[in-house]
C-alpha cells in the first residue's frame, strides 16, 4: 500500500543548543530563555558569528548549554568583558547573560556604563529577585517584604531600598537603542519574548547599539514553590512591581521589531 | 633610528604599539596617566582601539574580554588601580590568555601620593589575584629599559601564554631620557586558534575559570605551575655590575637600582669593591644568580623603595650563607645616592 | 664630568619647560641626559621644579640631595634649594621676585632680574629662558648656542611663534651673566 503521508519537521532542537542537560532546577526558566535563544541564533544565522558571555549565578555553564564561542566572565563585569570581545571583534555578534545579582548588584557599574557608551553588545537579563546560585540571599531586584535566606524577616525598605527596576534605569541613558521588558510565564508572555530576542540581536547586528531585554524568570526551588506555583508568583507578585513593555526603542530599532 | 627625549610613561606606550598592541583599555592615574594619554591619541590614528573604562575593574574585564578573542591587549594603572584590578587578573591568569599590564607604582597604602615607590612589589610577584597564579614581572630602571621590556612583555606574554607585569614606579614613568624605539611590527594576521572569535568551521571555543571537580582545578593549578617553573627555567633576566671582586653585593631593581649604581661608583672611589646584582625580571626571581655570588660576597644589601620586601626573596636565595641588611624608603621617598653610600660605609665599618 | 641642575618655581614659570630645554640641548650635544620632574597635585600656582643631569656617561642616579647648580625663580623655590647648592655650585635667582638673599658665601651667585628682563622682551612667560641662558653661561654646561639650538630644533609646532623671544631671552639672560652686573653685588646688598 503507497504511503499516505510524508514526514514534515515541525519541531526540533535549535542547532544552537548543545544536546546536553542543564542542570536548571525543574521548572526554573533558564532553560526555555536558553532555547529562545538559540532559536534566534539558528533563525538569525549567527551560529558561527557569535560569541556568548556568560555570568557568574546559575547560568555560568551558560557555555556548556549553547554550541556557540564563548567565555565567562567574573561576577557582574560581563558587560566590560564583552565590551572588550566587540572592541576587538566589531563584525561578531556579543551577548552577555546575566542574573540580577550579576547585572543588578555587583554589576551596576559595568552594565551602567556599557549602556551609557552605546556599547554595540545584546544583553539578557535574567531577573528572579533572587540570587538562586547561593541558595536563595536577597537580591537588588526582591520584593518589598520577600522571604530570603538573608532577608529573614523580609525585604526592609527602610534599611535595604526598594528593588531596583533595570530596565527604566537603563532605558534613561541616551546610549540604549533598545530596552524592553519580557517574561515567559504563559505562551503569550514567550512569544513576546521570542520576539524581543530577536530584535536585540538585530539591534546590534545593525550597529544600532546598546540592546537589552529583561527577562521576569522563575525560581521555584528558592521562592519555595513549586514550578506553576512560581510562574503564577511572576504573574501576581513581580509583574505589578516590574510591567512588561517596552522602555526604550529607537526609531532604528522600531523597524528590526 | 635616531635617540630620542622621552617621558617613561610615553616611551612605554609608543614600544607598545610598535610591539602591535591591538587594543589599550584603561583608567587615569598619576603616575601613568601620560601612558594612556599617548593611546589615546594614537591608537585611534592607527584604527586600533582605546577605550578609556569606567573603572580599574572594567579596564582588566575589557582586557580580559579582548584577550580571550585573541587580541594583543594591554593596560596601565598604578597601585590603587591595579589593587582593583586583582579579580580580573586571577580570571586571566587560569584562562592562560596572554595579557600585559603596566604598573607605575606610586607611594601607598591607601592613596598615599603620586611620588615614586616599590610597595607593590609583593603584589605584583606574589600573586595574580586570588587563588594560585603568578605573573612574570620585568622591571625596567631606564625609559631605553621601559621600552625594550614592553616589547618584551608582549613576545613572553604570547609564548606563554600569560600575564606579563611591567613594573615600573613614578620615576620611569615621569622622568625623560634619551631612548631608542623599536621599529613598528605588523599586527598579527590571524587569531590563535583557542580564541573565541565564533565558531566557523570549527567546534566550539569556551574559556571558562569554572570547574568545579577539584581533581580537574588541582590538575590545572599544577599544570600552572609546570609552566611557572619553565618561566623560571628559562626566563630569568639580571644585570650585575662589578661583582666581580665585590664584597658588598647590593641588590636593588628599577629606579632604586639605577640610584644605587651612582653610590656604587662612589663607594668604587673610595675603595670600597661594593657591586650590584640588579633584578630585572622580579618574578622569576634571580634566586640561582644571587647564589652564584656568594662565595667572594661577605654582605648583602638590598636596597628597595619600600619597608622590605623583596629582601625577603633575596633572603631566600643567600639562604643564611651572608647576612643581608635592607635600607628601605617607603611612601614615595626617593633616596639619594648620598645616603645609600652612608649605608653601604656603615656596613664596612 | 656630571652636572646635576635644579630648576625651581611656581607652576606656569615654566621651570620643567627650561629642565627640558636643557635636556634636548645636552642629548643633541651628545651627552648623557635625564630629566625628571616633582611637583605639587596642583595644575596651576604649585611650585614646581625639574632636576636635569648632563655627564658624559650613564647616568646612576637621576635625582641628587646637592645640586651642582640650581635656577630658583621664586621666594619658595630659593629657601628650598639655596641651602642645598654644593660648595663651589652656581644659583641663578630671579631677582625680580626673590627677594630673600644668598648667605653662602662658598657659592657663585648669579642674580638675573629674569622677570622683568622678559617683561621688556615683551613676554613675561620666557623668564625661564632669560634663567637658563645665565646659567648656561655661569656653569659652562653647555655653550649657550646648544640652548638656542635646542630651542630651534625642539619647540612644538604650535610654539613656533615663541621662538624668537625665546631665543632672546636665552641671549640676554648669557648676556646679563657674562657682564656680572648683579653679580657684582651679593643679593642681599
Amino acid at each position: 500500500m503507497k504511503q499516505q503521508w510524508e514526514e514534515r519537521v515541525v519541531y526540533q532542537r535549535p542547532r544552537a543548543l548543545a544536546s546536553v542537560s542543564t542542570g536548571y532546577c525543574p521548572g526554573c526558566t533558564h532553560g526555555l530563555i536558553h532555547k529562545l535563544i538559540a532559536e534566534a541564533i539558528d533563525d538569525l544565522g549567527i551560529q558561527e558569528t557569535t560569541i556568548a558571555v556568560a555570568p557568574v549565578g546559575c547560568a555560568l555553564f551558560l557555555t556548556d548549554y549553547l554550541e556557540v564561542d564563548g567565555v565567562m566572565a567574573a561576577h557582574g563585569r560581563a558587560p566590560a568583558m564583552a565590551t572588550g570581545i566587540k572592541r576587538v571583534e566589531p563584525d561578531k555578534v556579543v551577548f552577555t547573560y546575566q542574573g540580577d545579582g550579576d547585572l543588578a548588584s555587583i554589576g551596576m557599574a559595568e552594565i551602567v556604563w556599557a549602556a551609557a557608551r552605546g556599547e554595540n553588545i545584546t544583553v539578557f537579563f535574567v531577573n528572579n529577585a533572587i540570587y538562586g546560585m547561593t541558595g536563595g540571599q536577597m537580591a537588588p531586584t526582591s520584593l518589598p517584604g520577600q522571604i530570603t535566606t538573608s532577608s529573614p524577616r523580609g525585604r526592609d525598605v527602610e534599611t535595604m531600598g526598594m528593588p531596583v527596576r533595570m530596565a527604566e534605569l537603563l532605558a534613561g541613558l541616551p546610549g540604549a537603542a533598545y530596552v524592553v521588558r519580557r517574561s515567559v510565564y504563559d505562551a503569550r508572555t514567550i512569544k513576546a519574548a521570542r520576539q524581543a530576542i530577536r530584535t536585540a540581536f538585530r539591534v546590534q547586528m545593525e550597529g544600532v547599539g546598546f540592546a537589552l531585554v529583561e527577562f521576569l524568570s522563575s525560581c521555584p526551588t528558592n521562592w519555595r514553590l513549586n514550578p506553576a506555583q512560581a510562574l503564577e508568583w511572576i504573574k501576581e507578585d513581580m509583574e505589578p512591581y516590574y510591567p512588561l513593555g517596552d522602555y526604550k526603542v529607537s526609531d532604528i530599532a522600531k523597524q528590526l521589531q | 633610528m635616531a635617540k630620542e627625549l622621552l617621558v617613561g610613561n610615553v616611551a612605554i606606550a609608543e614600544a607598545a604599539i610598535r610591539a602591535g598592541v591591538e587594543a589599550f583599555f584603561g583608567y587615569p592615574i598619576t603616575p601613568q596617566t601620560e601612558l594612556l594619554e599617548h593611546m589615546a591619541g594614537r591608537m585611534p590614528e592607527l584604527g586600533r582601539v582605546f577605550l578609556q573604562a569606567e573603572s580599574e575593574v572594567a579596564a582588566i574585564n575589557m582586557v580580559y574580554g579582548a584577550a580571550c578573542a585573541g587580541a594583543r591587549v594591554m593596560t596601565s594603572s598604578s597601585g590603587p588601580g591595579i589593587s582593583l584590578m586583582q579579580e580580573g587578573l586571577s580570571y586571566i591568569a587560569i584562562s592562560e590568555v596572554p595579557v600585559v599590564v603596566v604598573d607605575v607604582m606610586r607611594g601607598g597604602p591607601g592613596l598615599g601620593n603620586i611620588q615614586p615607590a616599590q610597595g607593590d612589589y609583593n603584589q605584583v610577584t606574589k600573586t595574580a589575584g586570588h587563588g594560585d597564579s603568578r605573573s612574570i614581572v620585568l622591571a625596567p630602571s631606564s625609559v631605553q629599559e621601559a621600552a625594550d621590556l614592553t616589547g618584551l612583555a608582549f613576545d613572553l606574554a604570547e609564548k606563554y601564554r600569560t600575564i606579563v607585569i611591567v613594573a615600573g614606579d613614578g620615576m620611569i614613568g615621569q622622568m625623560m631620557e634619551p631612548a631608542e624605539l623599536p621599529p613598528m611590527k605588523s599586527l598579527p594576521a590571524t587569531r590563535p586558534d583557542w580564541a573565541v572569535t565564533g565558531a566557523k568551521g570549527r567546534l566550539k571555543n569556551v574559556i571558562t575559570s569554572v570547574f568545579l571537580d577539584a581533581e580537574v582545578m588541582e590538575a590545572i593549578n599544577w599544570r600552572l605551575k609546570a609552566k611557572l617553573d619553565r618561566i623560571q627555567a628559562e626566563e630569568v633576566r639580571c644585570e650585575l655590575t662589578l661583582v666581580d671582586d665585590a664584597e658588598i653585593l647590593i641588590v636593588a631593581f628599577g629606579s632604586a637600582a639605577r640610584i644605587t649604581k651612582t653610590a656604587i661608583r662612589e663607594a668604587r672611589e673610595q675603595g670600597i669593591r661594593a657591586g650590584m646584582l640588579r633584578p630585572i625580571t622580579l618574578l622569576p626571581f634571580p634566586s640561582t644568580a644571587i647564589e652564584e655570588l656568594l662565595d667572594r660576597v661577605q654582605t648583602v644589601l638590598v636596597v628597595e623603595m619600600n619597608t622590605g620586601q623583596m629582601v625577603d626573596d633575596v633572603r631566600l636565595a643567600v639562604q643564611g650563607r651572608a647576612p643581608v641588611h635592607l635600607y628601605g624608603r617607603p611612601g614615595g621617598s626617593v633616596p639619594v645616592p648620598d645616603e645609600i653610600l652612608d649605608v653601604i660605609m656603615s656596613l664596612r665599618a | 664630568m656630571q652636572q646635576a641642575i635644579v630648576i625651581s618655581g611656581f607652576g606656569g614659570q615654566g621651570t620643567l619647560f627650561a629642565g627640558m630645554v636643557l635636556a634636548y640641548a645636552g642629548m643633541d650635544h651628545g651627552k648623557h641626559v635625564t630629566w625628571i620632574p616633582s611637583y605639587g597635585p596642583e595644575m596651576r600656582g604649585g611650585t614646581a621644579n625639574a632636576t636635569v643631569i648632563v655627564r658624559d656617561e650613564e647616568i646612576g642616579s637621576p635625582v641628587v640631595r646637592y645640586p651642582d647648580a640650581a635656577v630658583v625663580l621664586n621666594n619658595p623655590s630659593m629657601e628650598k634649594y639655596e641651602p642645598l647648592i654644593k660648595a663651589g655650585g652656581v644659583l641663578v635667582a630671579n631677582i625680580s621676585l626673590v627677594s630673600a638673599p644668598s648667605h653662602r658665601p662658598d657659592i657663585t651667585c648669579v642674580p638675573v632680574p629674569a622677570s622683568d628682563v622678559a617683561t621688556q622682551l615683551g613676554d613675561v612667560r620666557v623668564a625661564n629662558m632669560v634663567a637658563l641662558g645665565a646659567l648656561a653661561k655661569a656653569t659652562k654646561i653647555l655653550p649657550v648656542e646648544a640652548i638656542v639650538q635646542a630651542l630651534q630644533d625642539h619647540l612644538p609646532e604650535r610654539k613656533r611663534y615663541l621662538l624668537e623671544p625665546n631665543r632672546q631671552a636665552v641671549q640676554e639672560g648669557a648676556q646679563i651673566a657674562e657682564r656680572g652686573e648683579w653679580a657684582s653685588q651679593r643679593i642681599s646688598e
